[in-house]
C-alpha cells in the first residue's frame, strides 16, 4: 500500500490524499482519493489502526504536506528534522531551493544542537534512567509544559 | 508449474557448536562473574540477579553495518532490545520535489540515485510510467532488453546483499566471490550504455542505446560463470553452522503481520505470501516467461536469504529464455514527439533540426492524467505515481520506495532480541538509504 498526495498547479484545485492499496489474494487494485479544500484544515483520518504499514507512510506524508492524520500515535516529522522551520516542502507555494537563503540555513544548521535530534520519546528513556544532562532535562520539562502531557509523547 | 518452498537443508548434528537439538542458536545472556564474563546455562530458567537500568545506545548514522545513514536509538536491557526507534533523513535530497521542475527525460538520471543498486530497473519503471502517460506501445526488442536489464540488476543487487551480509554476519570469501560476479555485471552494462553504476540506460519510448555486437556472448558467458559462483558461495553458507546460528529464528513475521506491515519484495515471500508484482501484476511481458516465486515458510532471517537466493537462479533463468527470444528489430518507436531524430538528420534536415530543437528545449508533452506502476525490484514493489496536467513537467512524481516500508517494521522485527542480532535483522531487509530519504 502506498499514500501521499497531490496537489495541483492549478491553486483552485483542492490537495488531494492518495491511497493506493493492492488485494493480495485476489489481484485487484484500488487508488482512493480524499480532497481536500486548501483554505480548510487538512485533516484527514489515520488508518494505521487497519494497515500499522501506513505509519511512516503518513508520517512522510505530514513531512511533506502538512497533512494531519488523525488517530496517528506518533505524528511527527520523518525525513526532515524535528525543528524544521521552512514549511512543507512539497506544497507548490515552497520554492525549490526552500524558503531562507544559504546563508541562513547554514547559520541554523550551525546553531543546531545535535542533541535535539532525540525526540520527547526517547528523552522520556533517558530521564527515567536518571542519566539525563541539566539542559536536556529542562527541554523535556518546557515540552511537557507545552503540550501538557506526561508521558512526553 | 507450482512455487516451490524453499528447502530447509540445515541438518544439524547433536551437539553442534551454538545450536540446540533443534537446530536452533542457544541464545545464553552473558553476566559477569568475577573479572569474566560467562555465558548462562541456555536452559536455566532462573533470571540472573543484576542490578542494571535500561541502557540507551545508538547505532549509526555513520556506522558501517546500518548500510547507510540510518540511525536506530536502542533501549537496552542487558544485552537484549527492549525498545528501537529508527531515525531516517539524513539522506534526504527532495528527489519529489526536484522532478516537479524537470523534464519527463531528464528525471531519468534521477531514478539512479535513488535505489542506487537497482538503477536499470528504476529507470525502466519510470520509462514504462511514461509510457503509460503517453498511451504509447514500446517495441518488441525494447521489451526483452528492458527483462535483460531488469534481471540483470536484480542480480547485483542481491549479491550485493549477500555480501554485505555475510560480512555483517562474519564470513568475508563470499563477498570477495560475488563481487568480482557484480564487477563483471558492471562491465556488461558498461559495454551498453557506458555508465556503470548511474546507468540512465531508458529514454520514453525506448533505450538509450542499442545493445553493442557480442554482447549477448558476454551476458551469455556471465550466466554460465555467475551459477558456479552462486552456488559455490550459497555452498558456503547454506550448512554452515554460524550462518545458520546468526540467522535462524531472527526478526520472523508471520504472514498476517508482513502483509499488514505492508512489506513486499523477498522479506514478504519469505514470510510465505507468494507476491511477486511480475507475477501478480506482469508487465513487460513477464507472465510469458517460465520462472518460479520462491516463497520461504518461517519468515525469519534466514528464509529471506534462501528467497534471495533461489531469487538469483530464478533471475538466470530469465535471462537465459530473454537471451533466446531477443528479436531483430528497432529499439525505440518511431514516434517523433518522443523520440530525438538522428545525428545526422538533425544536421541536414530543416524539419528534423526543428523536432530536435523543440525536444530538447520544451520537452515531449503527455496529456494531462495520471498513472501508478510497481515494479518488482530487489527490495520489493516499487511504484511510481505520475500525475500531469498537460505540461512537459510532471504535477506529483511520487516514489513508493520498498525499503522505506520495510525498514518501517524493524521495530516489530528487532525487539525481544539481542543487541548483536539488531546487525543480521537490519541487514536481513537489504535497505539502500538513498532511495528510504530521496
Amino acid at each position: 500500500m502506498d499514500v501521499t498526495a497531490v496537489e495541483y498547479r492549478d491553486a483552485m484545485r483542492p490537495i488531494e490524499v492518495v491511497w493506493h492499496l493492492r488485494a493480495l489474494g485476489h489481484r485487484r487494485f484500488l487508488r482512493l482519493k480524499v480532497e481536500l479544500p486548501k483554505r480548510g484544515t487538512l485533516i484527514v483520518p489515520s488508518v494505521i489502526d487497519i494497515y500499522c504499514g501506513a505509519d511512516w507512510l503518513e508520517r512522510e506524508c505530514y513531512d511533506m504536506f502538512g497533512i494531519k492524520f488523525e488517530g496517528h500515535p506518533d505524528l511527527r516529522r520523518i525525513l526532515l528534522w524535528e525543528n524544521y522551520q521552512e514549511g512543507f516542502p512539497l506544497r507548490k507555494n515552497f520554492p525549490l531551493r526552500g524558503r531562507f537563503s544559504r546563508a541562513e540555513q547554514l547559520k541554523q544548521a550551525l546553531a543546531q544542537d545535535p542533541e535535539a535530534r532525540y525526540s520527547m520519546n526517547e528523552l522520556s528513556i533517558a530521564e527515567a534512567f536518571d542519566s539525563l544532562p541539566e539542559d536536556m532535562r529542562r527541554r523535556l520539562a518546557e515540552d511537557r509544559a507545552r503540550t501538557g502531557s506526561e508521558g512526553g509523547e | 508449474m507450482t512455487a516451490p518452498t524453499t528447502r530447509r537443508t540445515i541438518e544439524v548434528a547433536l551437539g553442534t557448536s551454538g545450536l540446540d537439538a533443534n537446530g536452533m542458536p542457544i541464545r545464553a545472556p552473558l553476566v559477569v562473574q568475577g573479572n569474566s564474563a560467562v555465558a548462562l546455562d541456555g536452559t536455566s530458567t532462573h533470571e540472573p540477579e543484576l542490578d542494571s537500568d535500561h541502557m540507551l545506545i545508538n547505532i549509526g548514522p555513520q556506522h558501517p553495518a546500518t548500510h547507510g545513514v540510518l540511525r536506530l536509538v536502542l533501549e537496552l536491557d542487558g544485552e537484549t532490545v527492549v525498545r528501537c526507534i529508527p531515525h531516517i533523513g539524513y539522506l534526504h535530497c527532495g528527489f519529489e520535489k526536484i522532478g516537479e521542475y524537470r523534464q519527463y527525460n531528464q528525471i531519468i538520471p534521477w531514478t539512479d540515485r535513488e535505489d542506487y543498486l537497482n538503477s536499470p530497473g528504476n529507470n525502466v519503471a519510470f520509462a514504462m510510467g511514461c509510457e503509460r502517460l503517453f498511451g504509447v506501445e514500446i517495441t518488441p526488442r525494447c521489451t526483452v532488453l528492458r527483462v535483460i536489464a531488469m534481471e540483470l540488476s536484480r542480480i547485483i543487487s542481491h549479491v550485493v546483499w549477500l555480501g554485505t551480509t555475510s560480512v555483517d554476519i562474519g564470513a568475508f570469501t563470499p563477498f570477495l566471490w560475488l563481487y568480482q560476479e557484480r564487477e563483471n555485471v558492471y562491465n556488461l552494462l558498461e559495454g551498453w550504455v557506458g555508465a556503470r553504476l548511474t546507468t540512465s540506460m531508458t529514454r520514453v519510448g525506448g533505450m538509450a542505446a542499442d545493445i553493442p555486437d557480442g554482447w549477448l556472448d558476454g551476458l551469455r558467458a556471465f550466466i554460465k560463470g555467475f551459477s558456479k559462483t552462486l552456488e559455490e558461495s550459497v555452498k558456503m553458507l547454506e550448512t554452515n553452522a554460524i550462518w545458520a546460528g546468526r540467522t535462524v529464528g531472527l526478526g520472523a513475521m508471520t504472514a498476517e503481520e508482513a502483509v499488514n506491515a505492508g512489506l513486499s519484495g523477498p522479506m514478504l515471500r519469505a514470510s510465505g505470501v507468494a507476491y511477486d508484482v511480475r507475477k501478480d501484476f506482469p508487465y513487460m511481458d513477464y507472465e510469458t516467461y517460465d520462472f518460479d516465486v520462491p516463497v520461504g515458510t518461517a519468515g525469519d532471517v534466514y528464509d529471506r536469504f534462501l528467497v534471495r537466493v533461489e531469487e538469483m537462479r530464478q533471475s538466470i533463468r530469465i535471462l537465459d529464455q530473454a537471451v533466446r527470444r531477443l528479436p531483430d528489430g528497432p529499439v525505440n518507436i518511431d514516434d517523433p514527439r518522443l523520440i530525438l531524430p538522428p545525428k545526422h538528420k538533425a544536421t541536414s534536415e530543416m524539419e528534423s533540426m526543428i523536432h530536435h530543437f523543440k525536444l530538447v528545449m520544451e520537452g515531449p508533452r503527455p496529456p494531462a492524467g495520471e498513472c501508478y506502476v510497481a515494479v518488482e525490484s530487489p527490495k520489493g514493489e516499487k511504484g511510481y505515481y505520475m500525475v500531469s496536467d498537460g505540461s512537459a513537467k510532471p504535477v506529483r512524481w511520487r516514489i513508493r520506495p520498498p525499503s522505506f516500508v520495510n525498514l518501517s517494521a524493524i521495530p516489530k522485527m528487532v525487539e525481544g532480541h539481542l543487541l548483536s542480532d539488531v546487525i543480521a535483522i537490519n541487514a536481513s531487509i537489504d535497505i539502500v538509504m538513498g532511495e528510504i530519504d530521496r
